[in-house]
């Protein structure tokens, strides 16, 4: 992968943060608050308006197109994958 | 019983109040001689405070409990006099592994950055620590520790609080100053007073086992950590492996809401899950008996106030969290740390009481941190929907892939230090500096040599305020500096010299031995740095200035109203 990035790579510009954990936990829990009170129908929506939503922010296709082959590579094998 | 420890028993002793027939009044009671009562006890003996500490029982923790102290809580044990025997009995352990399902999902290794003393974490048992605090504070004649001495009522008071006791040889009253209250996460006189805490309850039931192995199951100056989202031995939960002393291993199981706890403590129970995990784990040549069994559910809460009055609350009275992160007994020794140079001051009269509400305002913001970061850990091992979940199972795939799934995988953000950075007593910097040492970060530690001994930076502060120069002062400065170290408050000079200029062989003459002491406090020639007697940063400056150092020492100490 020579576009997409895959290293930890949340932060805010300008603010610096003593644990490096921190700027991907305040993400994490952003994400999780967002579907608090979906049903499972509502948040498979909101999943996949999230994806277009970063997509067209990302905009580069060198990079969606790395990211869609790097967020599929560990579908198949992951547990309840289809046989 | 035990295997591997034997409870002491302490005596009981008759209060001297009961045949006096008069209330007597102290300065200051402890109540509760669980690490954190007795870390309050011992720091205010250190300060020179006489202190009465009451406790309804009469021996330690039962159970391990707590197991993993922190790089500032063992920094803090040292300047309580604990420190190296937590150390030396203590499992000093570095690499952490995380697996879901059957993969191993990444490996991290806690080696700390080098220069510091301590390491970033020890595994020990609650009952050993407790014992050694126990030993320490007898050795100090200003603690009356007092066993079996079971307070009944506590009445808070506008000049002071009465402390109503009850004893084998019948009740006595005591009136003081001040009341410590570290009576746990039940807190009865919280209760008693029906003094609000508030948070969220987890609906999850853990299984927690201290199991002696018959046999090493890795190599000892390796051991590791072990945690599991989702094993084989385990389908749908969680589950963790954690050496203690004495070879005694912590093994966590979580169970989920629907658990009956008392089915789940048998030992016909417990013994087969720990047999499975054991031989999965490739150690089924290892035997096992059980030393102590239980099941437990948390809550992520804290008082809206830690002060009332005179009545000030640490530890578990005043917050608790889950178990991730080892947060609990951590954050507990810290209040004490904070409270009792405050405490302190504000009984020797050199500061108004309203110094004790700094300590409401800094340790509700550090608990704010410790709630966030345990309820965080908590979130992810036990998500409470299927979003949550496909979620976290998303970031578990993607870590075994990418450094940022590892980032994002969470089982707990160990125990570190609150930063402080919003404390009323801070002086804010007027000159620009690099670096983490701003005003209210605890200090960092780094080697030093004094007199030509090797030795450590923090041992050097800790006793009262500190004047950190850098450099040797200006000799037009030496007068004020003095003035500073003979003030009410008093501001001790510690000279920090570059690597091989050593200076006068003075205690208060340090070598920078690495240059790590001026990397880290990003220091030149010349500047100054007020260290708080709990080792955090009060205020910096680029040159010395002595009227901006009685100024920053009056904000510090709660003399100054603030803006």
């Amino acid at each position: 992968m020579t576009h997409l990035i895959t290293d930890p790579h949340f932060g805010t510009p300008g603010v610096r943060h003593r644990q490096a954990y921190t700027p991907g936990d305040d993400f994490y829990e952003s994400l999780i608050e967002g579907h608090r009170g979906l049903s499972d129908e509502q948040s498979e929506l909101m999943n996949a308006r999230l994806v277009l939503l970063l997509a067209n922010h990302i905009g580069d296709l060198r990079v969606l197109r790395e990211a869609i082959t790097a967020a599929r590579a560990g579908v198949a094998k992951a547990p309840g994958a289809a046989a | 019983m035990l295997k591997t420890y034997t409870w002491p028993r302490y005596d009981y002793r008759r209060a001297p109040e009961i045949d006096q027939g008069r209330v007597r009044r102290v300065p200051l009671v402890v109540v509760g001689a669980g690490p954190v009562g007795l870390s309050a006890a011992i720091d205010a003996a250190l300060r020179g405070l006489p202190v009465v500490l009451l406790d309804e029982d009469d021996t330690v923790s039962v159970g391990s409990r707590g197991v993993c102290y922190a790089k500032r809580t063992l920094e803090i044990f040292d300047r309580l006099g604990v420190g190296q025997r937590v150390v030396d009995k203590g499992i000093t352990w570095n690499v952490g592994r995380t697996f879901h399902g059957d993969q191993e999902v990444f490996a991290f290794n806690l080696l700390p950055e080098a220069g510091h003393w301590r390491p970033g974490m020890v595994n020990l048992q609650q009952y050993h620590l407790e014992q050694y605090l126990v030993e320490r504070a007898l050795q100090w004649p200003a603690i009356d520790l007092r066993w079996k001495h079971k307070v009944a009522r506590v009445t808070p008071g506008e000049a002071f609080a009465t402390v109503e006791v009850e004893t084998a040889d019948g009740p006595y009253a005591l009136e003081c100053d001040w009341l410590i209250v570290a009576d746990g996460a039940k807190s009865p006189i919280r209760r008693a007073l029906g003094l609000d805490i508030e948070g969220k309850i987890f609906q999850d039931r853990f299984l927690i086992a201290d199991v002696v192995l018959d046999g090493e199951p890795f190599p000892a100056d390796r051991t590791e950590r072990r945690f599991w989202f989702d094993p084989p031995f385990h389908p749908g939960q969680s589950a963790l492996m954690h050496r203690e002393a004495d070879n005694v291993w912590r093994i966590d199981f979580q169970l989920g809401w629907d658990a009956d706890p008392e089915a789940e403590k048998q030992p016909e129970r417990v013994t087969p899950r720990i047999r499975q995990l054991l031989d999965s784990q490739g150690f089924a040549h290892i035997g096992f008996e059980l030393e102590w069994v239980s099941v437990y559910t948390f809550q992520c809460r804290r008082m809206a106030n830690f002060r009332h009055g005179r009545l000030l609350f640490v530890g578990d009275a005043a917050h608790q969290v889950s178990p991730f992160g080892a947060r609990g007994a951590n954050s507990g020794v810290q209040d004490t740390d904070n409270l009792l140079w405050k405490l302190q001051l504000v009984i020797a009269g050199q500061a108004p009481a309203s110094l004790l509400d700094s300590y409401d305002a800094e340790r509700t913001l550090a608990a704010d941190e410790n709630l966030l970061n345990s309820t965080r850990a908590t979130d992810f091992m036990t998500p409470k929907s299927r979003a949550a979940k496909l979620l976290r199972d998303a970031v578990l795939s993607l870590a075994e892939e990418l450094p940022m799934g590892r980032a994002l995988v969470n089982s707990g953000r160990l125990s570190v230090p609150a930063l402080l950075s919003q404390s009323p007593l801070n002086t804010p910097d007027s000159d620009v500096f690099e670096g983490w040492m701003r005003p209210g970060a605890p200090l960092d530690d780094a080697p030093v040599r004094a007199g030509g001994e090797s030795g450590w930076l923090l041992p050097h502060t800790g006793a009262g305020f500190v004047l950190m120069l850098f450099g040797v002062p200006d000799a037009a400065h030496l007068g004020a500096i003095e003035t500073l170290a003979n003030g009410p408050v008093p501001v001790r000079a510690l000279v920090v010299m570059p690597a091989g200029e050593p200076g006068p062989a003075d205690p208060t003459w340090l070598e920078d031995a690495e240059g790590l002491v001026a990397k880290r406090f990003d220091a030149r020639p010349g500047t100054a740095y007020l260290i708080r007697p709990d080792q955090h940063v009060a205020a910096r400056w680029r040159r010395f200035d002595a009227a901006a150092v009685s100024a920053a020492l009056a904000r510090a100490t709660g003399q100054e109203a603030q803006a």
